[in-house]
Formats: C-alpha cells, structure tokens, sequence
C-alpha cells in the first residue's frame, strides 16, 4: 500500500503543478500565502493566491547598481534568484506598534492592544534568505530577551525553501557558506529540476502539506539530477568573498584610506540596509493624534546611513558618510560575528544591485585586503 | 550576593515586554547646577516600586508621551532602590520636557540596563572615581557603596571636575564623602574670584595622587575626550588597563540590544555597557568618528 504521507527527511517528487496542491493545503490550514510575484518592476515577495502569481518563465538581470527583468526561453517556476525585498518584511516589519499611551487626567496609561499574529507561509525562500532568517532569529529570539512581535510571527511561518540553481549576477552565498542548498529550518525544501520538483521534506507539518500532492518517493536519479544541479550552482556563483579573518582584516584597518574613497561615491542612502535580509537597526517614535492625547510608540526601520543614527546630545558621532560607511561595513562582516556569532552577511548580493552608485562590497573587502 | 560579572549583567526588566514602561510619577525636583537636576521618581505600581533594584552605574530608559525617550543613568544610593534619582542635564527634547514638567509629572521608566561599576572587584585595594561634569551622576551610586563598604577599601579618592566653579555637580555632599575618609580634589576649567581651588582639567588631579598601581582601580565618567586623557594619566601610572573602567554613551533607542543605535564595535553599549574595562574598549578609544 502507498504511504499517505512522506516521512521528514526523506525527498519526494512532485509534478510542477502539484505546487499548486500545497499552495491550497496551506490555504485551508489558515495560511496566508506570500512569494514571489511581479510588481513594480521586479519580483518582490508579496501575497500571493496561487501558481499563477509566480513570475513562471521570468528572471533578474542584475549587476552593481542595476535590476531589469526579463522573459526566459523556458517556463521556470523560480528562475530568477532575489528582488529588493526580504521576508525580513514580514518577519520584522518597516513598522510596528509597540503600544500606545492614553492620558488619563493626572498622567497616562500604557495601552497594549493583542495584535493577531499573521500566519504566513513563506513560498520559495532561497538558501541565503533562509540564512537570513536564521540569523534574524539569533537576533531577535535567541537572546537574553526576545522580541515578541518578530517571535509570534516566526513561531507560525511555515517555510518552503528552495534550493537555488540559477544563482545571479551578485550572488557569493557559496563563500558566506549558506547555500546554494537550503540545509535545514524547512517545512519543506524543493529543487526545481525540468519537469518536476524534487521536494525533501523538512517537518511533520511540510509532509502533512503533500497530502493532496500526487507525490512519490524520489528515485536516485532525480536526486542525482538535484545534487548535480546545485553543484553547477555552486561554480557558477557571480562572486566571492574572502572571508578569512575579516573580523581582523577590517577592525584592524579603520583608518584604511579605502573608507575616504569609497565616500566619495556612496551616497548615504540607506539602500544597502533596507535591501539587506539581516539589517536589523530600528529606530522608535511617537505618532500623536492631534489633541495630544493619545500617543503611538511605532518601532521603525533605521539605517547607520542615516546621519541621526549616531545623535547624541552635542553631536553626531558618525558626522560623514566615511564613518557610516565603515560602520555598516565592519558591523555587517565583522563585529556581528562578535555579537551573534555569525556573520550578518548571506551572500544574497541585494546591496551590490540596489546600491545606485554599484559599490560592491566583495570590492570593498578585497581593496581592503589590497588585492585590488 | 552581587553580581560579579561586569560584561554581561543581565537586565532585570520591570515589564515582560522590555519594551512597555512602568507608569511613574516626579515627586520631587532637586535643582543641581545651571541646566541640571535631581528628579526623584516613584513607580506608580506598588509591586514595580518593591521589585526595583539597580547596580551603581546602571540606567533606566525614561519616556514621554509624543516627545521620546532617553536612556539616564540613576543617580541614587543601590541600598536604597526604593529612592530612585536620576540627575538629568537639559540637552535635548525630552530633558527638556522632563525639565518643564517638574515635581508631579508623570513619566514612563524601563530599566535598569546595561553593566555597572565593578565595586566589588575593586575591594581589597585602592580607588579612584573620576567624574567630570553630569559624569560624576553615574558614579555616585558607586560613591555610595563604597561608603557602605568603608572598610573593604583601602585609599578612596574623587576627582571632580566642572567647567566652572558653578557647575560642580554635588558640592553638598563632598564633607560627607570626606567624613568617610575619602579624598575629594575638584578643579574647574575656568575660575572665577570666589573659587580658591584648582583651576585646569581634571585629569590634571592625578598629580595630586600617588597611586599604587599594583592595587588601584580607576572608574571614570565623563566627556570622551576627558575620559580619554583620564585613561592616559592612569596609564601613565602604570595601572593596569583591565582595571580601568570607563561609562560610555552613545544613541539608545531601545536599550535591550535590538534597535542597533549603541554599538561600539562589536558591543553594545546598552547590555555589555555602559561600564566598559579600558581593555575591551582599547582597540576602538582612538578612533576618529567611531
């Protein structure tokens, strides 16, 4: 008798349009669909219905400082790699409600209102994103305190990765050591191969999702096929960084004239940190209605480019864009393994793209490194 | 039992949420020097107010409704958690506001955050505390605690040091300290003619001293430029650089480590610091904009 559904660990495979038998399991079971689609221009993750949302037969051209579109000759349901934004969006919001504050004559009371905590199913996270948002987790739930906000709703995200073999123009997740292959933290996990997906199932819930999928167990071809796809990914990437002793190389290197140079081009436009899957930097304000008596603490995306980052009372403490630049730099790539234990960089090549002046920080490093 | 670890004190927040504040009321205003006060600020809720302790050098985020919110550092004596000051110079919005307010303003209070100053490692040897304007607020609960531990100390001395004769934070409590066998030097950088002491920089003081450098500790507060040459005298003198402490600043927004404002390299001035050993901060001291 046929098993009704696989088992963690081991990999099936499904025809490309069973994806869409999960998509609707996921639906029935409350979730709230969000992957890539075509909007604006590129392909952003957003809400998404069905496979028919997916930019099916597109991909990104991308290199330093520019992103265009274009149709591909085959019907790839994800032959594209990443767009300017992240799950970081939905995970970790530009904006969130802390609580809220009411007078009350004398003083005032603090107003915490229970959110509903969205339950999104995240279609389609690349190895490196998944990277991201490990390293997000370490941020905001692995801690000595964590976030409720970004906990809640990682604690409900049902994740299907995807094992990327197309990687781009930008792309060094091989050298940052996150991909191509998604490796753990998945409910499910598939490799797109020419006329099926590969599916390796990653929890209880993802083999419960394959339930109304005509799946059946993978035969050591189609895993060989997998396997050699994502070598070919591997030597394929656009571009590497050396990553040895970079915590060293930088920290030891802040008065490097590499940082006078590279502000004379950045602009200090927060690009690189908006874009990036792991910047985590936020800033908190308050939105009063107009009587002044109710107030909105709002938690809000910050970025180190922005001169008040660094404020306090007196001064800026970074006052130029040489001071800003090394400061997102050296964080990034160097003390976060401090801080977190890992680098807060996953190869994904989203800031060397979205920068508009194309700095490229795989150039910065090794200029620093004075290979360049 | 006090905690030991100076590098990673963990925060006992008042709220399970770390970022919601506890309601508290000003209920006493203590004018200090020009620009600067002492608030004395009651917890609203009963359970808060019996729950709150604090090391010396550790601070509270205070908030208001519309205008923001500062990280300030508590003023008051760590025995007498349930008297929480905070000596606050007018600097910026809500300083201000908090200045406007006065005695009867209500406020929000997180905290406390971050390290405090290692009074107990220090016991056994000698003591320097070296503040320099609203710097010497954030050592004054170490001032306290050494006084409650008198006898845990050998040399105990205070360097102050204000702009003018006017802006000495304290000079009230400076007989008291004395009383305790404790050496207080203050200078000022610009005297005028009723100030008979010192004139010059602070870190100026250490010439009036004659550490031995096999058993001081040095904690420090202050401008970072003060700090700066605070560090070069002890240096100078031969203590060891693990053995002194610097309280640094920087923008806080949330002061649990998630809003990225307060690094400094790979620490968070929020959780590791403010109180920082000279050692873990060597590498970065001297950087320009860093």
């Amino acid at each position: 008798m046929n098993q009704v559904t696989p088992n963690p660990g081991e990999q099936v495979v499904i025809p490309k349009t069973a994806l869409q038998n999960i998509m609707d399991a996921l639906k029935e079971r409350g979730y709230d669909l969000i992957g890539p689609t075509l909007r604006e221009g590129a392909i952003l993750y957003d809400h998404i219905s069905g496979v028919e949302d997916l930019p099916i037969g597109w991909t990104d051209e991308q290199s330093p400082g520019s992103y265009r579109l274009q149709e591909r000759s085959d019907e790839r349901y994800f032959g594209y790699v990443v767009g300017p934004n992240s799950w970081k969006r939905f995970l970790y919001p530009p904006q969130t409600k802390l609580f809220s504050t009411r007078s009350n004559g004398d003083g005032f009371e603090v107003i915490v209102e229970d959110q509903p905590t969205p339950n999104y199913a995240f279609i389609g996270v690349l190895a490196c994103d998944l990277a991201a948002v490990k390293t997000l987790d370490r941020i905001f739930i692995e801690g000595d305190i964590q976030d409720p906000h970004y906990s809640k709703r990682r604690e409900n995200a049902f994740i299907l990765a995807n094992n990327c073999t197309e990687p781009g123009a930008n792309c060094f997740c091989v050298s940052m050591g996150t991909g191509p292959e998604c490796r753990g933290d998945f409910d499910l996990a598939m490799t797109e191969l020419k006329d099926v997906f590969l599916v390796e199932v990653g929890s209880p819930l993802g083999a419960h999702m394959l339930n109304g999928a005509p799946w059946r167990l993978a035969g050591a071809m189609e895993v060989n096929r997998a396997r050699q796809a994502l070598a070919e990914a591997e030597s394929r990437m656009g571009r590497t960084l050396d990553t040895s002793d970079l915590p060293g190389l930088l920290l030891d290197n802040l008065d490097h004239p590499r940082w006078d140079e590279v502000a004379q081009r950045c602009l200090s436009c927060a690009n690189c940190t908006m874009v990036c899957p792991t910047c985590f930097c936020s800033d908190i304000n308050d939105v009063s209605d107009l009587t002044g008596q109710e107030t909105e603490r709002i938690r809000i995306w910050d970025s180190c480019f922005n001169p008040d980052y660094s404020y306090v009372h007196g001064g800026h403490v970074r006052p130029n864009i040489r001071s800003r630049y090394r400061q997102w730099l050296t964080h990034k790539l160097a003390s976060w393994i401090g801080q977190f234990g890992t680098s807060g960089c996953v190869g994904c090549g989203r800031c060397i793209t979205w920068c508009p002046v194309g700095i490229n920080l795989t150039e910065e490093v090794a200029a620093i490194r004075g290979e360049v | 039992m006090t905690e030991l670890n100076v590098q990673s004190v963990l925060s006992q927040p008042l709220q399970t949420d770390a970022m919601l504040p506890e309601v508290a009321m000003i209920s006493a205003v203590n004018p200090e020097t020009p620009g600067v006060a002492t608030y004395t600020i009651e917890l609203q809720k009963q359970e808060a107010r019996e729950n709150f302790r604090f090391q010396p050098g550790q601070f509270n985020m205070l908030y208001l409704p519309g205008i923001g919110e500062v990280a300030i550092s508590i003023s008051s004596d760590p025995a007498k958690p349930s008297e929480l000051l905070h000596t606050i110079r007018v600097a910026g919005n809500v300083t201000s506001a908090i200045d406007k307010m006065g005695a009867g303003g209500t406020l929000g209070v997180r905290g406390p955050y971050g390290s405090h100053w290692p009074v107990e490692t220090a016991e056994g040897g000698d003591l320097i505390l070296v503040g320099g304007g609203i710097g010497l607020a954030p050592l004054r609960p170490a001032i306290y605690s050494v006084i409650h531990n008198r006898d845990k100390y050998q040399q105990v001395s205070i360097l102050v040091g204000a702009r003018s004769p006017e802006d000495l934070l304290f000079p009230e409590e400076y007989d008291s300290w004395r009383a305790h066998d404790i050496d207080v030097l203050g200078t000022v950088d610009r005297a005028d003619s009723s100030w008979p002491g010192r004139v010059g920089v602070v870190p100026m003081l250490f010439y009036s001293l004659r550490p031995d450098p096999r058993r001081t500790t040095v904690f420090t507060c202050g401008p970072e430029i003060m700090m700066r040459f605070v560090v070069y005298e002890a240096l100078a003198r031969r203590i060891p650089k693990e053995r002194i402490f610097v309280s640094l600043e920087r923008n806080m927004k949330c002061a649990i480590g998630f809003c990225g404002h307060c690094q400094y390299g790979p620490t968070f001035l929020c959780k590791e610091g403010p109180v920082l050993s000279f050692e873990r901060v060597e590498a970065f001291f001297n950087v320009e904009d860093f």
